[in-house]
């Protein structure tokens, strides 16, 4: 008779870890305890993950490597136990979860969907400090092992299988005579029970060293220390080719897996404590776990639930945009009435729309049926006739005023009376859109960002009509559709557009002062931003750029009067319009260059047409801080203005909407690290020499002077 | 939950796979039977036979799924004595098609000389495609379309067909419309040889793409049926069958000659009863390795075919065929593919029996059919 010893956690604190820790222990003193299972007490949850308060609140990289020390020893006493430690995995497993479960003698994992599995840390700016450094390459081909802890990227169950991660799957019951999740718990359970008492009996034998060939022969090969050492190589200058040396994490990541292949696991461990008290300590870190937290607060509906929850969707336009916002609804299960004028708009959509799901088959993301499914709430439409059952229509077609004007007349007869019009612009003001709208209470701006499917953020616009219920509609529909949601008011540009265009101004400028398109991308990549700004200006469009431009700075007069408008006006009657057209600052030829593109010199041409003289602020970090000063400033003018409802919402809006750099958690946490008064200098110094668009904003002002926070608490 | 097939009813008139069948038998028009009309447009099941269920690969193998639905054809005429030329209509079901012969119905009716002027048409819905080709005869009938049909089944796992891969098989399908011998030399050099790799028939579902043994395994999970009970079961239908067997209560069954042999084939050869100790040794087939169902609680790949005569009571009585019973009501039902593919009685019982407007006391027989235990 077996018996075994069942034990339940999901959270990672101090502790929770000192409890396993103690319970550990008295097993192991326990003559009647063959073997431990190690499951979760609740489904789709076996631990998330260490404690992210608790790491924050750390003052100290001491205190932080402590933490992980602490953890590695009660790790260690999982792995040494004479015992087989099981872990039973239903849900995510990710960072110190996994660590649990790399530090047990044999995995099992549930095939649901709910199950994750990875090492998220670097996303967080830290690294695995629980062993996850050290155990990982062990476990799994060293490529394999680095992939998954320099991107963070999880896994699901059957993938992790195949990798050597998890040792078995079970596949997931479905409905019986339990409630499902909790006959699945049982069924797990029941398992890993069977597993504990095969490993301790040793009819299931657990031997790591028995492999395929093909997996030893690499084994062998990652064991030659050149080879090992040209991995190593390969991996960093990947890393700082996509990083530009701005993210520590990745990098002490490399190093500890290093240090434990080369020095040991007594080196290795060091190094993975040491990494993790030192990553904890680092901006870059408070900055990323700051917007990891805005982007949990931004997947909640601060709204409530809407009266009516919208079922039906109706999307105007089949285009890029248009298509992409009928993929991400498909899936979520509205049915989606697709309009267009004609059958070819229709296809071209309808294509890229099964394009889309067919690469998440492909990926084995989800089954073919699904895709079918998806695809089937699909209805094509070339004109209104369906749209009597619609709750909610978003309009996608081209940003025009008057085009958007005619949309609105020609559709609403058509919708019935308690139906949603949400438009989809970058920057046309949502009340002069909505002007002609029968229903301004149940009128809202939706801005999305292309291409949808790939792009988290969506930027809702109320107007000063807009119902609360309307918004909280339109809030669920964004979160719905997988969206990080962010709210803010009526204006010129809203937000996102609003701070870009500022910063385009500037870029004008700075080209006209002789900069050339390609330093301008290398120095805003240096700064961090994941694009160049001149890239930028070509993926956005030349064209739309000049529009938007044109329609700020009359909104906002000489605050945006930097550059001046018609370098982009030459560009796009020169049929510049950027990467569409072939031509932008750069040339797009279809051949895929490695390095950079080659510059437009024709494009040149026309930028010194209006050539600027240099006034001495070109330095590298002054050009980028020019760049950045116009954007932060912009972005907290609008938290002044009211268009942003909190500076959360602000950090959210310019990283995952505009690729502000996220390692400095967004241009109000880079206010709080650099310092309000530092900045205030540099944008003053600016401002002598260019005027108005320098300008400090109030708030900015205030914070200067009184040391005030954006966030107080980190 | 008789072990007879894996994936089929061959003699499905009381069967229950995700159908539902009342009736009432003997003819005697009860107060349980109130679905009965008196009327003479009632259907009524003259009587129905079937080969014996032999394991694939065994006696049968040499043959194709025709014969043995001919031979089931022959048998039921040779049963009921009646002409062939007073049947009207004739249905079968399938599951695996026999590519040759994808109206396997009309050309079984044709080998059993059947008249060329009786049409005849093949149903396929999984286990229950026998049960539609009755159903479908039912309607026909109640429609007064046709009046005397011959339903049945058959499948036949001794020969399944296996295709050449789509690559060749587009490349075939062109060299047809080649007219030079230079634009055939240019096709056939984009030959590769990966395009010989065949494309067996597939044992998972399309929908679900897992196998039906591996969602039963589940579905046992799911209410806790232990791998104790599904062996006690699988002995019990084995017991059963092997009783029915030697007592000669098959009467359904016609002897049939093996073409090329000089055999019968004269009863079902899969019945087997082992013991319990035996039973456990087995490791489970499809959930590895702490599943529960393994190839003695589950049944076997079967070779067979089935065939009934119905019709309505009054031509039964204008012919004067004595019928077994009244088919009254029938339900079909699905549900979720991958988590419920083989709950479909469980649905459909209580369902019919509404229907019916009979309650579970009410029936003295069930018959369910299931592959596994």
């Amino acid at each position: 008779h077996l018996q075994f010893e069942l034990l339940k956690v999901n959270t990672l604190n101090r502790e929770t870890m000192q409890e396993l820790s103690q319970r550990m222990q008295e097993l192991k003193n326990d003559d009647s305890v063959k073997s431990v299972v190690l499951m979760s007490g609740k489904p789709k949850c076996f631990i998330a993950g260490a404690d992210i308060k608790m790491l924050a609140q750390c003052k100290t990289a001491e205190e932080a490597a402590k933490i992980s020390s602490d953890g590695q020893v009660q790790l260690q006493q999982i792995e040494d136990s004479s015992k087989p430690v099981i872990a039973a995995i239903f849900g995510s497993c990710l960072g110190g979860g996994l660590e649990v479960a790399l530090a047990c003698k044999y995995r099992i994992g549930m095939k649901d969907p709910s199950t994750t599995i990875g090492l998220p840390e670097v996303m967080l700016g830290l690294l695995p400090g629980g062993g996850g450094t050290q155990r990982l390459p062990k476990l799994v081909p060293l490529p394999k092992a680095l992939d998954m802890v320099l991107t963070g990227r999880s896994l699901k169950a059957d993938q992790a299988k195949k990798l050597g991660v998890l040792d078995a799957v079970v596949d997931p019951l479905g409905p019986g005579l339990k409630p499902q999740e909790l006959r699945n718990m049982e069924y797990l359970e029941e398992v890993a029970v069977k597993t504990a008492a095969a490993i301790a009996n040793g009819s299931i034998k657990v031997d790591r060293t028995k492999k395929p060939l093909l997996a030893k022969a690499t084994d062998y090969i990652m064991n030659i220390g050149f080879v090992r050492d040209k991995i190593f190589e390969k991996a960093k200058g990947q890393v700082m080719k996509q990083t530009n040396g701005l993210y520590p994490a990745p990098l002490r990541i490399l190093e500890a897996v290093k240090t434990g292949l080369e020095k040991g696991s007594k080196a290795g461990y060091k190094a993975e404590c040491q990494g993790f008290g030192d990553l904890a300590a680092t901006n870059e870190a408070k900055g990323l776990m700051s917007l990891f937290h805005g982007q949990t607060e931004c997947k909640k509906n601060p709204y409530g639930e809407p009266k009516r929850p919208a079922k039906t969707l109706a999307v105007l336009g089949a285009g890029l945009m248009g298509a992409g916002i009928c993929q991400v609804s498909l899936n979520k299960g509205y049915t989606v009435l697709m309009k267009d004028v004609n059958y070819k708009g229709l296809a071209r959509g309808q294509s890229q729309i099964s394009k889309g799901f067919g690469a998440a088959v492909k990926r084995k993301r989800i089954s073919r049926m699904d895709k079918e499914r998806y695809e089937s709430n699909l209805i094509p439409s070339l004109d209104y006739s369906k749209f009597g059952g619609v709750d909610m229509v978003i309009e996608a077609v081209f940003e025009d005023l008057s085009l958007k004007h005619k949309v609105i007349k020609e559709v609403e007869p058509h919708l019935p009376e308690h139906a949603i019009f949400a438009t989809n612009t970058s920057a046309l003001p949502i009340a002069k859109v909505g002007a002609v709208t029968t229903r301004p209470d149940r009128f809202i701006g939706m801005h999305y960002f292309s291409p949808v499917d790939k792009m988290q953020l969506l930027e809702i616009i109320a107007t000063e009509k807009t119902s609360k219920d309307t918004i909280a509609s339109a809030v669920k529909v964004g979160l719905k559709q997988g969206k990080v949601v962010i709210v803010v008011g009526d204006g010129p540009g809203f937000y996102t557009t609003r701070i870009l265009g500022a910063t385009m101004t500037e870029v004008i400028r700075v080209f006209q002062e002789g900069e050339d398109p390609e330093k301008i991308d290398r120095l805003s990549k240096q700064f961090g931003w994941p694009v160049g700004a001149a890239t930028l200006a070509d993926e956005v469009g030349v064209d739309v750029a000049y529009h938007v431009g044109n329609d700020l700075s009359e909104a906002f007069g000489d605050r945006f009067a930097a550059g001046n408008v018609n370098v982009l006006k030459d560009m796009v009657d020169a049929g510049f319009l950027g990467r569409k057209s072939g031509k932008g600052c750069f040339i797009y030829d279809g051949k895929k260059t490695s390095g950079s593109r080659p510059m437009n010199n024709e494009a040149l041409e026309i930028i010194k047409r209006y050539r600027l003289e240099p006034k001495g602020m070109n330095s590298d970090s002054d050009l980028q801080l020019r760049l950045a000063g116009r954007f932060i400033n912009e972005a907290i003018m609008c938290l002044e203005e009211g268009i942003l409802r909190s500076p959360l919402e602000g950090d959210i809006g310019a990283v995952f909407g505009l690729g502000f750099p996220p390692f400095t958690g967004g241009p109000f946490h880079f206010v709080d690290s650099f310092g309000a008064e530092k900045l205030v200098n540099k944008m003053r110094e600016y401002e002598s020499v260019y005027g108005k668009p320098f300008t400090p904003c109030q708030m900015l002002l205030d914070h200067a002077k009184t040391g005030k926070k954006f966030f107080p608490d980190s | 939950m008789v072990p007879v097939t894996r994936f089929l009813t061959h003699s499905g008139i009381w069967k229950l796979g995700g159908t539902a069948f009342t009736g009432a038998r003997g003819l005697q028009t009860s107060a349980v039977n109130r679905k009965v009309k008196g009327d003479g447009s009632d259907i009524v099941l003259i009587d129905g036979v079937r080969t014996p269920f032999l394991l694939a690969g065994t006696d049968y193998a040499s043959l194709m799924p025709h014969d043995l639905a001919r031979e089931a054809l022959l048998g039921l005429v040779a049963r009921t004595g009646i002409e062939k030329s007073i049947v009207d209509y004739i249905s079968f079901g399938t599951v695996i098609q026999e590519v040759k012969t994808s109206n396997i119905a009309r050309e079984a009716a044709l080998g059993a000389g059947f008249s060329d002027r009786t049409p005849a048409h093949t149903v396929t819905m999984a286990c229950i495609s026998s049960n539609q080709a009755i159903t479908t005869c039912m309607g026909y009938i109640r429609d007064g379309v046709y009046d005397v049909c011959v339903a049945g089944g058959v499948e036949f796992m001794s020969d399944v067909p296996i295709r050449l891969s789509r690559k060749l098989r587009a490349m075939l399908l062109k060299m047809n419309k080649m007219k030079t011998v230079q634009q055939k030399l240019s096709l056939l050099s984009t030959f590769r040889p990966g395009f010989l790799a065949p494309e067996l028939p597939a044992i998972s579902e399309f929908s679900s793409q897992e196998t039906m043994g591996h969602s039963a395994d589940r579905l046992a999970a799911a209410f806790e049926v232990s791998r104790q009970e599904q062996d006690e079961f699988a002995m019990r239908s084995h017991k059963a069958a092997d009783d029915a067997q030697s007592k000669g209560y098959l009467s359904d069954l016609v002897p049939v000659k093996i073409p090329g042999k000089d055999i019968y084939a004269t009863r079902d050869n899969g019945v087997r009863i082992s013991t319990k100790e035996q039973m456990a040794k087995l490791k489970p087939a499809f959930v590895k390795p702490f599943g529960t169902i393994t190839a003695a609680n589950a049944s076997f790949l079967t070779d067979g075919a089935s065939a009934c005569l119905i019709t309505s009571e009054k031509t039964a009585k204008k012919l004067g065929l004595k019928p077994k019973a009244y088919l009254t009501e029938f339900v079909y039902v699905s549900q979720d593919p991958v988590d419920q593919l083989l709950l479909g009685p469980a649905y459909a019982v209580p369902n019919v029996l509404k229907r019916a407007g009979l309650k579970f006391s009410d029936i003295d027989v069930w018959e369910i059919h299931e592959a596994f235990a």
